[in-house]
């Protein structure tokens, strides 16, 4: 069987947070009565003219200096020329040749732990555009209703090169990329009400072909599964039908999520026909240095940035440093506990945010931002790990205390339930004695050269102990016993 | 350059103009004496000449991110063919 190299771009539509549309001064809230957000303007009522956003120009910029692009000194809007009841003109006003973000890329981390690498995925462009309006087709006497309050929202559309491999990488694009739009404040990242969507452009080639396969475009994916569940059966078709002797045709496909299953919406033969031209209703966006300037001196530290932080002055690995950025919310509660808790225990902050904090979320489909352990507490439970007032597997007990609410703070629990360790030889001492006493063969064991005896009955000390003992001083103890 | 009349016939579609295919090959002969001015102009050198994108040299005015429009769907909908549940209904499209 014949390797297979999939090749994977993305398109996608960010709704920029602003509050009024790009083009008017209506208002842009999610969920308001249908029509009460479309003024002339949206309407496309004779004789009206757009006027730009400069607020939607902003986000544009913040886009374009975070991730390294140009930020176009002049741009322009085009017509894109279609007809659909949605879209009262009769054409789209977008960015085609000139587009407002020109290059510029993002590093993405795909997999975890050993089998994680990282890999930098280049942007094309990003450009301005209005959304259109919404129709519905339920059944109005056999017509078709139509909400025009998401007309003229603005919109960033992002262009990838197609550069990823696989869905998991395309995943990984996707999720970066919304935690960074999220991250600069342009987009609140509400996949659900359509704020975040992409379309994938998928085609696969034989291993080591130079020239790149007939894409199929995979329309408006609104979640990070569906976007991974219809690539992985775009690829597996296409690859079956290259197999079978059969070529692709060049399409736009629609995934549903029921059947798991792309469908075709049209060939390229019906493919739709733009006529683009530059939009005479509005002149040349000029955006000068001295605006690019204001606006990077307003951003906040970017991922990448804060990445380098962490690895230069925490000492953190680039695994860590890239999981613990991933998106803002967790960089703030990590910040704030090492804040808490001292540069010094950065590693084990790091570690108790990325495994037991995540997994105890995981669990209960949280988000951080509910985590009933605040950063602070989580910070005070660390310290008390790192000077030895109580061990790690004591830790985690104090940790559960915490997320259950049975104490303010890792002290208070600490003192109410007794887990200080134990560290006073003369009291560790009877329990070894008792553990030797009790545990003949083990003994027997461990001096007949089985190092696993000896690990038995550390951990029966430390059950007698009720897991308070220092686990080293215990280990001492023993051996000295043992040899003595 | 010249159009055929298959092109002709594809620009009225996308247009969504109806044309008799006697309209069509009047249309075709007036589009193709366009064609023969821009075929003119695209004999002059332009190297070093920057395209423009809009006939004066001004660049666009931006109006601050404020809401300044207010509902007015009731004045809208009095002058529209045909509304319902607050949303305006057209012939039945799907694609």
């Amino acid at each position: 069987m014949a390797q297979w190299e999939v090749v994977i771009g993305i398109e996608t539509h960010a709704q920029l947070s602003t509050a009024s549309k790009i083009f008017s001064g209506a208002a842009i809230a999610f969920g308001a009565a249908p029509n009460t957000q479309a003024c002339a303007v949206d309407l496309a009522l004779p004789g009206v003219l757009p006027v730009l956003n400069r607020g939607a120009v902003e986000c544009a910029i913040r886009f374009g200096l975070a991730v390294g692009a140009e930020v176009a000194p002049k741009s322009v809007f085009a017509r894109k020329n279609y007809f659909y009841p949605d879209l009262p003109k009769g054409y789209q006003i977008s960015q085609f040749e000139l587009p407002v973000v020109v290059g510029g890329g993002v590093v993405i981390q795909v997999g975890q732990g050993d089998k994680a690498y990282q890999k930098a995925i280049r942007l094309t462009r990003a450009h301005l555009e209005e959304d259109a309006g919404k129709s519905l087709h339920e059944d109005f006497h056999g017509k078709t209703g139509i909400d025009l309050n998401r007309a003229g929202t603005p919109l960033l559309e992002i262009v990838s090169e197609p550069d990823m491999r696989s869905s998991d990488e395309a995943v990984a694009y996707a999720r970066a990329l919304h935690s960074l739009v999220r991250w600069i404040g342009i987009c609140d990242g509400n996949m659900q009400e359509g704020s975040f969507r992409c379309d994938a452009n998928v085609s696969v080639r034989r291993l080591g072909d130079e020239k790149l396969g007939t894409r199929r475009e995979i329309k408006n994916l609104n979640s990070f599964r569906f976007l991974k569940e219809a690539i992985d059966y775009e690829v597996r078709w296409q690859i079956e039908t290259l197999e079978d002797g059969g070529t692709i045709q060049q399409a736009t496909v629609l995934f549903d999520p029921d059947s798991g299953e792309t469908r075709t919406m049209r060939t390229k033969e019906d493919a739709h026909d733009y006529r683009y031209f530059p939009d005479p209703d509005l002149l040349p966006l000029v955006i000068s240095g001295e605006w690019v300037e204001r606006v990077k001196a307003g951003l906040p530290e970017l991922p990448a940035q804060k990445r380098e932080r962490f690895t230069a002055d925490l000492g953190l690995s680039d695994y860590d440093a890239t999981t613990l950025t991933a998106n803002q919310e967790t960089a703030a509660y990590y910040e704030a506990a090492v804040a808490a808790a001292g540069k010094p225990n950065a590693k084990t902050c790091a570690n108790w945010v990325m495994v037991d904090l995540a997994a105890r979320l995981n669990k209960e489909g949280r988000d951080l931002a509910d985590s009933p352990v605040s950063a602070q507490q989580l910070a005070g439970l660390v310290v008390r790990i790192a000077d030895g007032t109580i061990s790690n597997a004591i830790g985690k007990k104090v940790f559960e205390a915490l997320w259950n609410g049975e104490g303010v703070s890792a002290d208070e629990i600490i003192e109410k339930q007794g887990l200080k360790q134990i560290t006073d030889s003369s009291a560790i001492e009877p329990l070894v004695d008792q553990v030797l006493a009790a545990n003949a063969q083990n003994v027997a064991e461990f001096r007949a050269g089985k190092e696993k005896a000896f690990n038995a009955l550390v951990g029966q000390v430390m059950k007698a102990a009720k897991g308070k003992a220092n686990p080293q001083q215990v280990n001492e103890l023993l051996r000295k016993k043992l040899q003595g | 350059m010249s159009l055929t009349l298959e092109q002709v016939q594809r620009i009225a579609h996308l247009a969504r103009i109806e044309v008799s295919e006697s309209e069509a090959r009047t249309t075709q002969g007036q589009l193709n004496g366009i064609f023969q001015l821009i075929e003119q102009m695209q004999a002059v050198d332009t190297r070093g000449v920057e395209p423009m994108a809009h006939a004066q040299d001004v660049s666009q005015r931006l109006r601050e991110d404020r809401v300044t429009e207010s509902d007015r769907r009731e004045a809208y909908q009095a002058v529209a063919p045909e509304t319902e549940a607050s949303l305006y209904l057209v012939p039945k499209v799907i694609e």
